[in-house]
């Protein structure tokens, strides 16, 4: 794996591997937080800065710690104690700055913790054997990946708001629905790059 | 073996140490508010830690908002203006403030985080509000549903108030529910006696204070208030009063009554109070002594459904049935006030009478319970 660029992996992850899109990973607060524009823009930062730095973070313990005394089978734990505080750090700062965004985005925020995703990212990063940098590109791109999805299914919920939509569908159903369409959209860039 | 364990266990050790240590300090750097300086009505001010609600800081400085959610943000009691040191109005505040008073900065206290330095105003009969320590005297049954109880002062050991005003009860947590809760009741009894305030509470099915007062509190046993609030007082004039309660908003008509009979008052004052059946109605013996204690006061109870053996022979229907009565033999409303206290049913019914028979609405002063 080393021979692929960092940014090869920052775009395919943000494009044909997009976490979210393609792998399906973080939807729960993606369906539920994706109403407005302005509370997925902050959730999508909030998820791009726990996910850059705990893939490095999580690299680091990693290959320095969990290897060299050969208990990678804790990683899952070690992983989700590194998330579980960076989730705490960024909480502290949103709460310090903005405090409409802390209140909209309520428990969602304490629940990066358990978005599927930023474990995911970890994971794949172990399973795909990345260097460091290629790491750190990979949590980000994927953040950046997440945010792209979010914001996209954000500002269509907010025009579908206003049209008429059959009574058995409205909510989650036309979103997952969406999400669907959006999914094949980005199954398109597939040719472009591919990183396994 | 053991030695793998131990390596394991330190690594993980080692690594949730750090973090946490990590987080230590960044909560030392972003959620350290510092000492904040709150500034009231340009006069008083005081300096506290930051980082918790404006209401609860303010509570630390015994000064006493009303809030009978407590914190929760809907009952919207502990509005105040915030006129520097705030961030932008929070979606929970949002539904609970009308456009006027988002252009004149008020706030719901409880949502309000104190951050930096505040300048704030309340209203200056606020900073009467005080926190009372007492001991439960005596409790009496007024009727099966409604007890009264008296609260004798222990700290401080004098209240003032004016009659009619309400004091909020700290229920204890008792079988099954765990949290307190502070609920609002009219003092009943009259202003002049300081030592002590009566309270008239009704049992409330499911109702957590009420509950608590009539089935687990004890003579003797010590009880926390905070009082005196609310706006529901004489407003001193020469028309006439028209006085309208049902249950348990007898209370405050005790204490402005009694205040009435000591002052001497002229004023004409009529009372009309509601019940179901005769077992509803109390205090009938002490309103018919302060008739001859007050020059030009009538005491009219009404029942809405006597039992054939109650022997009745005053008002019957709902009190809206000889309000009516009274205003229409009545001309030159215009100048009379009305007091009412109730249920919001009741009190929405009467109000719509007294309009309809032509008293003004800002001369109708009201206190719905909850």
């Amino acid at each position: 794996m080393e021979s692929l660029s960092p940014w090869v992996i920052f775009f395919a992850s943000i494009f044909t591997g997009n976490i979210l899109l393609v792998y399906f990973l973080g939807m729960c607060s993606f369906l539920s937080v994706s109403a407005q524009v302005k509370t997925s823009l902050g959730l999508g930062l909030a998820v791009v800065f726990v996910l850059t730095v705990t893939s490095a973070l999580n690299y680091l313990i990693y290959y320095y710690v969990l290897v060299p005394l050969g208990i990678e089978y804790l990683r899952f734990i070690a992983f989700i104690i590194v998330i579980a505080s960076a989730v705490q750090l960024i909480e502290m700062i949103i709460e310090r700055f903005s405090e409409v965004l802390y209140i909209n985005l309520g428990i969602f925020l304490p629940l990066i913790t358990v978005n599927c995703a930023i474990l995911g990212v970890s994971l794949f990063m172990v399973i795909r054997k990345y260097t460091f940098i290629q790491s750190v590109m990979f949590g980000a791109g994927s953040g950046l990946g997440w945010l792209l999805a979010i914001l996209a299914m954000a500002g269509i919920r907010q025009r579908i708001n206003e049209k008429r939509i059959p009574p058995a569908l409205r909510g989650p159903g036309i979103v997952l629905i969406i999400t669907g369409l959006m999914a094949m959209a980005f199954i398109g860039f597939s040719g472009i790059v591919q990183i396994q | 073996m053991i030695f793998k364990i131990l390596i394991t266990t330190a690594a993980m050790a080692g690594i949730s140490g750090v973090l946490a240590l990590l987080l230590v300090l960044a909560e030392r750097f972003f959620a350290n508010y510092g000492e904040c300086k709150i500034t009231i009505n340009d006069e008083e001010e005081f300096t506290i830690e930051g980082g918790s609600s404006l209401l609860s800081s303010l509570n630390s400085q015994k000064i006493f908002l009303p809030s009978a959610c407590g914190g929760r943000g809907t009952c919207a009691y502990c509005k105040c203006k915030v006129h520097e040191g705030v961030g932008p109005i929070l979606p929970t505040e949002e539904p609970l403030l009308t456009e006027e008073e988002m252009a004149e900065n008020v706030r719901l206290s409880c949502q309000v985080k104190v951050k930096q330095d505040m300048r704030i105003e309340i209203p200056e009969e606020l900073f009467n509000i005080k926190e009372f320590e007492s001991e439960v005297d005596k409790i009496t049954d007024l009727t099966y549903d409604i007890k009264l109880v008296r609260l004798k002062l222990t700290e401080p050991k004098e209240i003032s108030f004016k009659p009619g005003q309400y004091a909020q009860l700290n229920s204890k947590p008792y079988n099954g529910v765990k949290e307190s809760v502070s609920r609002a009741y009219s003092i009943a009894s009259p202003h002049f006696e300081k030592d002590h305030i009566d309270l008239m509470v009704r049992l409330v099915p499911e109702g957590i204070c009420t509950t608590w007062v009539h089935d687990y509190l004890q003579e003797g046993e010590k009880v926390k208030f905070v009082a005196p609030m609310g706006d529901f007082y004489i407003r001193e004039d020469e028309g006439e009063m028209i006085m309208v309660a049902g249950g348990s908003g007898m209370a405050p008509f005790v204490s402005i009554l009694e205040d009435m009979a000591r002052k001497k008052s002229k004023r004409k004052m009529t009372y009309f109070f509601g019940a179901v059946t005769k077992k509803d109605l109390f205090y009938v013996e002490e309103m018919r002594s302060l008739e001859e204690r007050i020059e030009n006061f009538t005491f009219v109870p009404a029942l809405s459904g006597p039992e054939p053996d109650d022997d009745w022979d005053g008002e019957t229907g709902l009190i809206t049935v000889p309000l009516e009565k009274y205003l229409k033999s009545h001309d030159d409303l215009e100048k009379s006030q009305g007091y009412l206290c109730g249920s919001p049913g009741m009190i929405d019914a009467c109000i719509k009478i007294m309009k309809n028979y032509g008293m003004k609405s800002d001369r109708i002063f009201y206190d719905p319970f909850g």
